[in-house]
């Protein structure tokens, strides 16, 4: 008896039990934030979740679940969502709802629009959290000063310039997301309140207008941070599209364009042209294993950063560069271990370029093509698509390579070191020469063509050979080398919507809408559904019109 | 009639005696305890009632009390499995009375282990179902719950595959949750085992030898499981392993051999029907396939699995043990051995068990000590299992297994000139490789040990304090080698100077420490002036879970380290994982007249895992039974000799299936794969956790009707139970609104699921002579699952939640949480049929009629859990022989046919990746192409997968006495998995899940035993 209550009374003192049991593998806000290196370890996730799908690289461990984590991507879906419903892409896998963007018959229930719509609002969820750990107050509370504080402050603007930008996503592709920032509590019961298309357009706008000032000036910032270079180029984006964005679609289906900013487009657009960024003398560089180092980073605005051994996943770059290959396509030459046979381009965008005089294999990757951007692969593959689902049919792409300038693979050959640049000085000239073409005021058709020439000029390898004149300077000229210089770059569905030709039937390619012949679609198919998931978790959302 | 009235009048004449009377004179009571056939019965425990003598029945038979006291005593005698035996005499001067029991698993005195404590049968107020040694399944059993397998109405339990040591699926009346777990608890005299896994061990379970169980008690509904309460919602199995017994040491020795063999290939092309088929359909003006066909003619499904006569497909298991008493303590020890080599080559089991039993008694009978000690090592080696298994579906039949070269350790490989590596991208590889260039090994201790004192207060003798402190500690070693000239390593990845390395040495620990402490109290009292006993339970309980895994380093093939493992390691070299239950409980059991029973318990529990605040969750649970056979006008009939109304309800908790730290939302840092660079360095980055801290218990509320019955005086008796249960505050994976979370799905308490139910029992006592027995045993189980909730606030039009991963391209999911709709519903697109009965390639019913054939016109249809299933079982002995078997057959699951769906098509057989493939034979008989995105999805591989399943037919014939007066020796012959009568045409139509893909198969087993007792 004694025994017994001895060893109840032993028990129940020794085993003094702790209220909260804490893991040894994971630490609190207040441990991360209190230090300059936990708080630059916070930023590398804000960063990094558009560069990785989780916390294990290349997969283990998802930030988005519903989805398989290498769907998950953020490029990879973007560019699922610009690129496959128009001219410049089909793909041959059967993959849930991926087939469904070539024939332009995707669902609000579409697994990868709700994958990329929770990436975009994950990173922006990342983005409030940082804000509101990093504030003044909170650092002063922990002890961080001087230089370290300095630091803090860029981290937070270029915080918000990635918020702006994953709205700006959102506001090309969605419309009318729901609309958090870091003064709406994260883990509050209440969901997400919504927000117009516009309202959203006048949100970017003033966000990025409001950072410009406190952003690193452009070239000066740690590669591949953010600087006022970037800030500026989302602008100059953002107007060139403002007649889309604050455009209505109409009860009947008909459509109304907005108000259109072509001036301020140019004015941005000069900033950044004016900022110091070059043409790399070689288009064949722009997207290889060593890009970030080349010379390509002198072109390069603003990159997400991907590297074979430390930046891991299945998308990105390393699916620019594994998804194209298959068929007759020589693995070795892409860098990679084995191709995933999945993505090709339509006759559409190839016609666009000159006639390659060769179109074998041993001119590769432009076929002596005199448009070196024409980086094609054509043996073994049919040029007319009759089977959307045979990688045989359709032309490959040569454009991502994981090799070096040098030609050496690249650091892995699972997954590539190409760093996939969002802005582009290229682009900065087209949005000048388009939105000068249009009315705006601030630039010279003189200069557009001059800017113009000079892609040429680097795409004919530094021969005037394809330069243009002022009469052909015209806005379907712009568009058709939008294509040429900026295919598979994620622009295509955008610049279709703004020349009104991605959904009607006056422009066709290749099974658009699903018919081999190509066909017109309902013009609501501009802006993609908000996912049913999301509608049933937030009240609050309002369906896109059409859907 | 007579009988009932004679042990009243024994009862009655005992109260009167033993309160009366003291006597001084003593003598000595002696006699043997026979069975029904007349053998004697070791281990029988023999007491006089209303004192604390007691003894057992030595090896042979035989019992003897001293000092007992004269006059008229009553002895009472148990045997588990056995009915007791009670007879009066008269001692004056010493006595033998010789007993004769009488088996009978459904004695109503049979004493049942509820929780935290005992009852007799006939005073159960809950379902709680009872199976002990006797009634257990016999054969090739390798882990405890195979001993019950089909014999439990309402208990399913399913082993995953046909692999050595797989996990064991066990779900009763369905399982209560859906993201928790739906694995009943199991606890071991006294020991609650964790559900979460062990790495290394893919069933916990199996650690344990089943030859060292005495019982189980299986607590279905939530009055009988609720004093459990915190990991009770999906019920309880209790465990009681065999003790030691009175007199001389008994030694038990058994030994069984078992051969395994393949009962069915899957079904793929034979090498010619390939041939054929590959030159039929190649439409290639350069014949690209036909070009790919070789000579060889390769069964690569024979080239994986056991298939000849050897000692590779032989398993053998030994056990000892020796129970007795010496001096004043009862023990039991035993050892055991067990190898198992699986099927499929390369992958087996072996076990070594020991276990060790103490049950002194001490301060005359005052303090019960139970000492039970239950240790094993388990050696495991695993195969690629999903690789190999679909590799040899997929590999072309017509190329032979070796390349005759020295490349990828001399295995015929598809080539690619062009890659870095030489291998074809995305090919299958040969699964002969895979399987042998893979070594993956663990070896596992665990110690499941428990110490259990309950003291009978001196001057109270009514009331008992008990305490029970457990230990299960397990620690499991692994490795993994795969070498570096295996196919399946390449390409390989960087090393520390950048060149691409292949093969892997890589090492796994984890240590597991749970503990737990019990405190009970414990009245029982009976008020005979009123006709009433009371048993009431007051009980603490502290349980304290631990389970750390470690990290290091891992190497390449070449020896060198991975630059991975060394950042991985410099995070942190271990992580430990850990969660307390703080509970306390109480129950009160009143029983008026023999014929009204109530029981009600409360249990409170505090968990860990929740935050602080709403931590607590209350169990409380009801039950009422009425004994009509007790009431007057039932007595005296002698057709209706048992009938007992119950009526239960109980509120029951869940708390697993979720993380020890989920509700802190710390943050974690990302691995050295997914790091991002700012400048010339790169940074691991942290992420938040998600946010949930509202999160609490899981609740089952279950409703129980249940009538037991026994006509002819228990020669046929049974049980029947009605019940529905509602599960509420649903632990459940939701989307969160995008933007309000640092995740978009979380575990929260949302929705709401039902089941309803009915379970039957019977058994019967067919013949019941001296020379011939025959008792057949019959359940079935009815089982209607719904999901009534899936949000937080009811919305009719909640978005579904897809779940039921599926091969063949990337993210396919075939099943579906939706409202309305059991779990484990399928999700898919309706084919369309010709006319002339075929799948119409890529045509499926337009549901919503838009024209688009889209995610939008999926719907659900049949689930993959029976919606009833049913036991049988049979014994018929004749003299020394006996012959039995026992079967299940499953009706209304349904399984997708993932081999099918995914090899069984055009598409597989003529790769758009320039190679051909082998596949499922269905695609001679469908034709599909596979080419539509939706073909995946095609309700064309739905299969009704009912079946009848014959578990096992033994025949043995018991020698008896083989070394003059000792020595029982029987021995046995056993077939497991006998045939199965199904019209799915898979490899098994029984798949956990539902999704067939690459599935183990289950052996067929043929097993000799001999038993030998000294």
């Amino acid at each position: 008896m004694l025994l017994i209550a001895a060893l109840i009374v032993s028990s129940l003192t020794s085993c003094k039990r702790k209220l909260v049991l804490t893991p040894n593998y994971e630490v609190t806000s207040q441990q991360v934030y209190s230090t300059p290196a936990g708080i630059k370890e916070s930023l590398a996730k804000v960063y990094g979740s558009f560069a990785l799908t989780g916390n294990s690289g290349p997969a283990g461990s998802p930030d988005i679940d519903g989805i398989d984590e290498g769907t998950s991507d953020f490029f990879r879906l973007f560019w699922y969502a610009q690129e496959l419903p128009t001219d410049e892409a089909v793909i041959a896998w059967g993959d849930p709802g991926v087939p469904d963007f070539h024939a332009m018959d995707w669902s609000s229930s579409n697994v990868n629009l709700l994958g990329l719509y929770d990436r975009s609002l994950y990173q922006i969820t990342l983005v409030n959290e940082f804000l509101i750990q990093t504030t003044d107050a909170q650092m002063a509370s922990h002890g961080i000063t001087g230089q370290d504080l300095v630091n803090v402050h860029y981290y937070r603007a270029e915080a918000r310039f990635l918020r702006a930008f994953q709205y700006w996503v959102l506001l090309d592709l969605f419309a009318k997301p729901p609309f958090v920032t870091d003064a709406t509590p994260v883990g509050s019961v209440l969901p997400p309140q919504t927000t117009s298309r516009a309202a959203l357009f006048s949100y970017v706008e003033s966000e990025l207008k409001a950072i410009d000032p406190l952003m690193v000036p452009p070239m000066k910032n740690e590669y591949p941070r953010a600087d006022e270079g970037a800030v500026w180029a989302l602008l100059a984006r953002l107007y060139l599209n403002a007649g889309v964005y604050t455009g209505t679609l109409n009860a009947d289906g008909s459509y109304t364009t907005g108000t259109v900013r072509w001036t301020d487009a140019i004015t941005y657009a000069n900033k950044v042209i004016a900022a110091g960024y070059s043409l790399n003398s070689s288009y064949d560089n722009l997207f290889l294993a060593d890009n970030n180092t080349n010379g390509a980073q002198n072109e390069n605005i603003f990159a997400i950063a991907y590297d074979g051994n430390n930046t891991q996943g299945y998308g990105g770059t390393t699916f620019m560069t594994h998804a194209p290959v298959g068929g007759s396509m020589p693995s070795l030459s892409y860098g990679i271990s084995g191709g995933w046979a999945g993505v090709r381009t339509t006759s559409s965008l190839t016609s666009l370029f000159p006639a390659p005089k060769t179109q074998n294999t041993t001119n590769f990757p432009n076929n002596a093509d005199a448009d070196t951007r024409a980086e094609f692969w054509y043996d073994g593959q049919n040029t007319t698509i009759s089977n959307i689902t045979s990688f045989t049919d359709g032309i490959g792409v040569n454009k991502w390579r994981n090799v070096t300038s040098a030609g050496a693979q690249g650091s892995n050959p699972s997954f590539s070191d190409i760093d996939e640049p969002l802005f582009r000085l290229p682009e900065m000239y087209l949005i000048y020469a388009e939105a000068t073409l249009n009315g705006g005021t601030g630039g010279s058709t003189a200069t557009a063509l001059a800017y113009i020439n000079a892609l040429r000029t680097r795409a004919y390898n530094g021969s005037v050979a394809g330069n243009i004149t002022n009469t052909q300077l015209t806005t379907q000229f712009i568009l058709d080398e939008r294509a040429r210089e900026l295919y598979w770059e994620g622009f295509r569905r955008t610049d279709l919507i703004r020349y009104n030709l991605f959904t009607p039937g006056t422009y066709v390619w290749p099974f658009k809408g699903g018919v081999q012949a190509g066909t017109g679609v309902a013009v609501y198919r501009n802006v993609y559904p908000i996912p049913d998931q999301d509608r049933a978790a937030n009240p609050n959302l309002k369906q896109n019109p059409g859907y | 009639m007579k009988k009932t009235y004679l042990i009243k009048y024994v009862f009655l004449l005992f109260f009167a005696l033993s309160t009366a009377t003291v006597f001084a004179q003593t003598s000595v009571v002696s006699g043997k305890v026979v069975d029904e056939t007349n053998q004697p019965l070791p281990g029988a425990s023999v007491s006089v009632k209303g004192t604390q003598k007691s003894t057992g029945t030595d090896a042979n038979g035989n019992f003897r009390l001293t000092g007992v006291s004269n006059g008229a005593v009553t002895l009472h005698v148990t045997f588990v499995g056995y009915q007791v035996a009670e007879k009066t005499v008269n001692v004056s001067g010493n006595v033998t009375v010789n007993f004769g029991l009488q088996p009978n698993s459904k004695d109503l005195n049979e004493v049942v282990v509820i929780g935290y404590g005992t009852q007799k049968k006939k005073d159960l107020t809950g379902s709680i179902t009872n199976v002990t040694a006797k009634d257990f399944n016999t054969g090739d059993i390798t882990s405890p719950e195979e001993l019950i397998q089909g014999k439990v109405a309402g208990v399913s339990i399913v082993s995953n595959s046909g692999a050595p040591g797989a996990p064991i699926t066990i779900t009763i009346r369905g399982g209560a949750s859906v993201n928790g777990s739906s694995a009943p608890l199991i606890v071991i005299d006294g020991t609650p085992l964790s559900n979460d896994g062990i790495a290394g061990v893919e069933n916990p379970l199996d650690m344990i030898n089943p030859n060292d169980i005495a019982s189980f008690s299986i607590l279905k509904d939530a009055s009988a499981a609720a004093i459990y309460g915190n990991r009770a919602s999906n019920g309880v199995i209790i465990i009681t392993t065999k003790k030691g017994q009175a007199g001389r040491p008994v030694i038990n020795f058994s030994t069984q051999v078992s051969l395994g063999t393949l009962p069915k290939e899957a079904p793929v092309l034979s090498p010619s029907q390939f041939r054929a088929y590959i030159t039929a359909n190649d439409t290639t003006a350069s014949h690209q396939y036909i070009n790919l066909l070789g000579s060889a003619n390769t069964d690569w499904q024979k080239q994986i699995y056991q298939t000849s006569l050897s000692e590779k497909n032989l398993s053998n298991a030994d056990n000892l043990s020796i129970s007795g008493t010496a001096g004043k303590l009862p023990y039991r020890i035993s050892v055991g051995f067990d190898k198992q080599n699986g099927i499929l080559k390369t992958t087996d089991l072996q076990r070594y068990s020991t276990g060790i039993n103490l049950s002194p008694s001490l301060f005359t009978d005052h303090l019960k000590i139970n000492f039970s000690f239950l240790g094993s090592q388990v050696q495991q080696r695993f195969a690629n299992e999903g690789g190999v298994i679909s590799d040899a579906v997929d590999f072309n039949p017509t190329l032979p297994v070796y390349s005759g070269n020295s490349n990828f350790g001399g295995y015929y490989e598809l080539l690619d000139p062009s890659a870095a590596d030489g291998l074809k991208s995305l090919a299958p590889l040969n699964p002969v490789g895979l399987l042998y260039e893979n070594d993956n090994r663990s070896t596992v201790y665990r110690a499941i040990s428990s110490l259990n004192l309950d003291y009978k207060f001196h001057f109270f003798p009514d009331l008992h304090a008990g305490v029970n402190f457990a230990y299960d500690g397990s620690n499991q070693q692994g490795f993994n080698i795969i070498p570096a000239y295996a196919a399946s390593s390449y390409p390989g990845s960087p090393d520390a100077n950048g060149v691409d390395q292949t093969g892997s040495r890589s090492k796994y620990k984890t240590v597991v420490g749970n503990k737990t402490f019990d405190a009970t109290l414990n009245y029982a009292h009976d008020f005979t002036s009123i006709k009433s006993s009371v048993t009431a339970l007051l009980g603490y309980s502290q349980q304290d879970f631990s389970n750390t895994a470690y990290n290091f380093l891992s190497y390449f093939g070449n020896g060198e380290v991975t630059p991975n493992s060394v950042a991985t390691l410099a995070e942190y070299p271990y992580s430990t994982n850990a969660y307390d239950l703080t509970s306390v409980y109480g129950r009160l059991i009143y029983n008026y007249d023999d014929k009204y029973l109530l029981t009600a318990s409360l249990r409170s529990d505090v968990s860990t895992k929740f935050a602080p605040g709403i931590r607590t969750g209350n169990f409380p649970a009801i039950a009422l039974a009425w004994v009509l056979s007790h009431e007057d006008f039932l007595k005296g009939n002698t057709v209706l000799t048992n009938l007992k109304l119950r009526l239960e309800y109980g509120v029951t908790g869940n708390q697993d299936g979720i993380g020890d730290y989920d509700y802190l939302s710390d943050y974690s840092l990302s691995n050295s794969t997914a790091r991002y660079p700012f400048g010339n360095t790169f940074y691991e980055g942290y992420r938040p956790g998600g946010l949930y801290p509202g999160r609490t218990w899981e609740q089952t509320a279950t409703a129980n009707a249940g009538l037991d019955f026994g006509f002819l005086n228990d020669r046929i008796s049974g049980t029947l139970d009605v019940y529905s249960r509602k599960t509420s505050k649903l632990l459940f994976d939701i989307p969160q609104p995008a933007g309000a979370n640092f995740v978009n799905q979380i575990v929260g308490n949302v929705g709401n699921m039902q089941d309803k139910g009915i379970e039957l029992n019977l058994n019967g006592k067919v013949i019941d002579t001296k020379d011939i027995t025959w008792n057949v045993g019959l359940n079935g189980t009815l089982n209607r699952n719904k999901i009534t909730n899936l949000s937080q606030i009811f919305n009719p039009d909640e978005a579904p939640v897809l779940t039921g991963g599926i091969s063949g391209g990337t993210g396919n999911t075939i099943q579906i949480y939706k409202l309305g709709d059991a779990k484990g519903t399928f999700y898919v697109y309706q084919q369309v049929y010709g006319t002339n009965g075929k799948p119409l390639d890529g045509v499926f019913v337009d549901q919503n009629g838009d024209g688009i054939i889209n995610n939008q016109d999926l719907i659900t249809e049949h689930n993959a859990n029976p919606q009833e299933y049913f036991g049988i079982n049979s014994d018929f002995r004749y003299r020394k022989w006996n012959v039995g078997f026992s079967a299940r057959a499953d009706l209304g699951n349904y399984v997708y046919d993932n081999v099918a769906s995914s090899t069984g098509i055009q598409r597989n057989f003529l790769n758009p990746l320039g190679i051909i493939n082998n596949g499922d034979s269905n695609v001679l008989q469908s034709g599909l192409t596979g080419n539509g995105s939706n073909d995946l999805l095609s309700d064309y591989y739905l299969y009704n997968a009912s079946f009848f399943r014959m578990d096992n037919a033994h025949i043995g014939y018991n020698f008896g006495k083989v070394f003059g007066k000792t020595g029982d020796l029987k021995i046995s012959a056993n077939v497991q998995n006998v045939f199965v009568i199904t019209k799915y045409p898979g490899v098994d139509p029984e798949v956990a899940g539902g999704i067939d893909n690459n599935f183990y198969p289950r052996p067929r087993t043929y097993v000799l035993g001999l038993n030998l007792t000294l």
